[in-house]
């Protein structure tokens, strides 16, 4: 039962990180290898405001989520804008060094100990007993709730408001779309501004629950096998792949050696790219695209 | 190789074709640039010697992965796991039977085409990004293997390694690495020259264009996958080894991520599809971080940033290759052609219009 809770923990925080690589890919063809430094620039953002704004934890989280929205789309159009159109190599590199840099600046700028946000937000991490004999601390509950809430009003988004219909049309055709008269980069500046914020949202809690240091970048790298095993350009496969993941890792971990954590995303990845490497829900036709 | 030049130099025969060098002027430099090369060590303080060798030692890495990207057009995100290979098949081989360099280097050697085979069979069904991810995962798995052996075996902070040694001439001064890796870089520069020249190097460079017009010319486009990724990894690890040796010391911390993205740095600032812009990345790379910490000392800041020296690298190193993606594609290579073309075509801005001669 423990482990049922700890699967579900997991998958829900891969599943929150990988839906940023989805969003970016699907949109723009994108890979963005900076989204680890994205979640933790989020994260940090969320012990600024909180040391800024002391005994007002809702104004500091509102704030800070806020600030990952303005990030990303700042990354789109300071940086990535100019990608459009490049070789798929030099995007991603572009993103890479980013990401180099972004880790740069933060360790200038906050230093290298390790921080809790969840203590300088004033709340204490308590833990929930949800039956069966197993417990769920109030951050992974939180998580989890977090996980559902951004990918129902992600699809709901997509699907139903006009920006969401231009962003899929955007990822399905670009030059169509372009012609139709969707401005292309305001799209994918969204797009941007929206993984940013629920990585954004996924570093907070997890430096809400672990505390806040440079290692955070790994489990960026780690959530994305979760959005390629689903299908790199679909949102539903990134739940689903978040879930296999985060199940082969937690039962690993448990059953052979604890070392495995760092490998088992990796080693799911590689026997999904040799068996399937458009993943479990994604277009085939992806694959000569790229 | 080169073009040929607007001097009015025209090739009349095959061997002109295939020279490295073909004019009096290039061969009269490279002899001057060899001497250089040759004496520098007996001139250059610990510190410019030390720089040196680790120059050197980049090229070999740099170059080996020049061929599969720059050359070859296959994205690997897992060079430094191949460093790491060719690095702890050299520690596990000393640690564990006491083998001489001169077994362990071929053996490293084999280890890494081996292991080019296996990062090499994705590439047969994927490309550009997914072959990418393919090789970051294979990384991983290499770094782990490494950190498994290192934590079972009880080494868990690394493994030494001892300077090799002829007879009673052991290599441990700065001036004799210096011959050594000089020797391992030109090896591997002409190596690489040489392979480009050959049928199979075109075959790399065709499917790099464009793989279905490369398959309808005849080429096994598996085949070239698959020899540029062998190649390239040989040389890799064969590159791990030396470094193992050089610093005497294995350890999984070494291989980060971080070195993989330094080497990618290496090929894109020098300069996509030439080997002189690895060299030229190469040098950039290595002597950058020194070069802030020079400037830092020199604005007066490195006492109040000496804690964070390291952060202000990562973030210059960042801004700088962002610049070159964004405004200088073509790397250090494209600024020196430019400059090339410049004095070439003096005092016109411009090359004639095609046509007229």
């Amino acid at each position: 039962m423990q482990l049922a809770v700890n699967v579900a923990v997991l998958a829900s925080l891969y599943a929150l990180i990988a839906c940023g690589y989805v969003l970016i890919y699907r949109v723009s063809r994108v890979l963005s290898l900076a989204h680890g430094e994205l979640m933790m620039l989020g994260a940090y953002g969320l012990f600024a405001t909180a040391s800024f704004f002391p005994g007002h934890p809702v104004l500091a989280i509102g704030v800070a989520a806020a600030l990952a929205l303005a990030v990303g789309v700042l990354v789109y159009l300071a940086l990535m804008w100019r990608m459009t159109g490049e070789s798929v190599l030099a995007a991603v590199l572009a993103t890479i060094a980013l990401g180099i840099l972004l880790r740069g600046l933060i360790i200038l700028v906050f230093g290298t100990q390790t921080r809790h946000p969840l203590e300088a937000l004033g709340f204490a991490n308590g833990s929930i007993a949800v039956g069966g004999g197993a417990r769920i601390s109030t951050v992974g509950l939180v998580l989890v709730l977090t996980c559902a809430a951004s990918y129902a009003a992600l699809f709901a988004f997509l699907r139903l408001s006009r920006w969401g219909i231009r962003m899929r049309a955007a990822g399905q055709n670009p030059l169509l779309a372009a012609q139709r008269g969707i401005g292309l980069h305001g799209v994918y500046a969204i797009a941007w501004g929206l993984a940013t914020f629920t990585g954004g949202m996924a570093g907070m809690l997890i430096a809400c629950d672990a505390g806040l240091e440079g290692t955070m970048v790994v489990l960026g790298l780690k959530a994305f096998p979760a959005a390629l095993v689903g299908g790199l350009d679909s949102l539903a496969g990134a739940l689903i792949g978040a879930l296999v993941i985060a199940a082969a890792e937690v039962l690993m971990v448990h059953h052979v050696d604890p070392l495995l954590s760092d490998v088992v995303p990796f080693l799911v990845l590689l026997v999904m790219l040799i068996v399937r490497p458009w993943g479990l829900f994604g277009s085939r036709e992806e694959l000569d695209r790229v | 190789m080169t073009p040929p030049r607007a001097s009015g130099y025209f090739r009349t025969q095959y061997a002109q074709d295939f020279a490295l060098l073909d004019t009096r002027t290039q061969r009269a430099w490279m002899l001057l640039f060899a001497l250089a090369l040759a004496v520098y060590p007996f001139y250059a303080g610990p510190l410019a010697l030390d720089l040196a060798n680790q120059v050197l030692l980049g090229v070999v890495g740099a170059v080996a992965l020049m061929l599969l990207t720059g050359c070859a057009g296959q994205i690997s995100l897992g060079h430094a796991g191949l460093l790491a290979a060719g690095a702890f098949t050299a520690g596990i081989l000393f640690k564990e039977f006491g083998a001489p360099f001169w077994v362990t280097l071929p053996a490293s050697a084999l280890v890494g085409a081996l292991l080019g085979l296996v990062f090499g069979l994705p590439s047969l069904r994927l490309r550009g990004l997914y072959l990418a991810v393919s090789t970051l995962a294979l990384h991983f798995i290499v770094i782990h293997l490494g950190a498994e052996y290192e934590t079972k075996r009880g080494f868990s902070t690394g493994i030494l390694v001892d300077p090799p040694s002829v007879g009673r001439w052991v290599l441990v001064d700065a001036r004799g690495w210096y011959f050594v890796l000089l020797a391992f870089a030109c090896a591997a520069v002409l190596l690489s020259l040489n392979l480009l020249r050959t049928r199979t190097g075109r075959a790399w460079r065709a499917i790099h264009g464009r793989e279905a017009v490369a398959g309808a010319l005849g080429i096994s486009v598996q085949g070239a996958k698959l020899s540029a990724f062998v190649v390239s990894s040989a040389m890799t690890a064969v590159a791990g080894a030396l470094f193992a040796y050089f610093r005497g010391f294995v350890s999984v911390e070494a291989f980060s991520l971080f070195l993989t993205i330094q080497y990618v740095a290496m090929v894109i600032i020098g300069g996509m599809g030439s080997i002189l812009g690895a060299v030229l990345g190469t040098v950039f790379v290595i002597l950058f971080p020194y070069t802030i910490e020079w400037l830092m000392q020199a604005a007066g800041l490195a006492e109040r940033l000496s804690g964070v020296v390291f952060a202000v690298n990562y973030s210059a190193f960042g801004l700088v290759m962002i610049l070159f993606l964004v405004f200088e594609p073509q790397g250090l290579v494209g600024i020196w052609r430019r400059t090339q073309a410049w004095f070439l075509l003096w005092p016109f801005r411009h090359r004639p219009l095609a046509g007229s001669k």
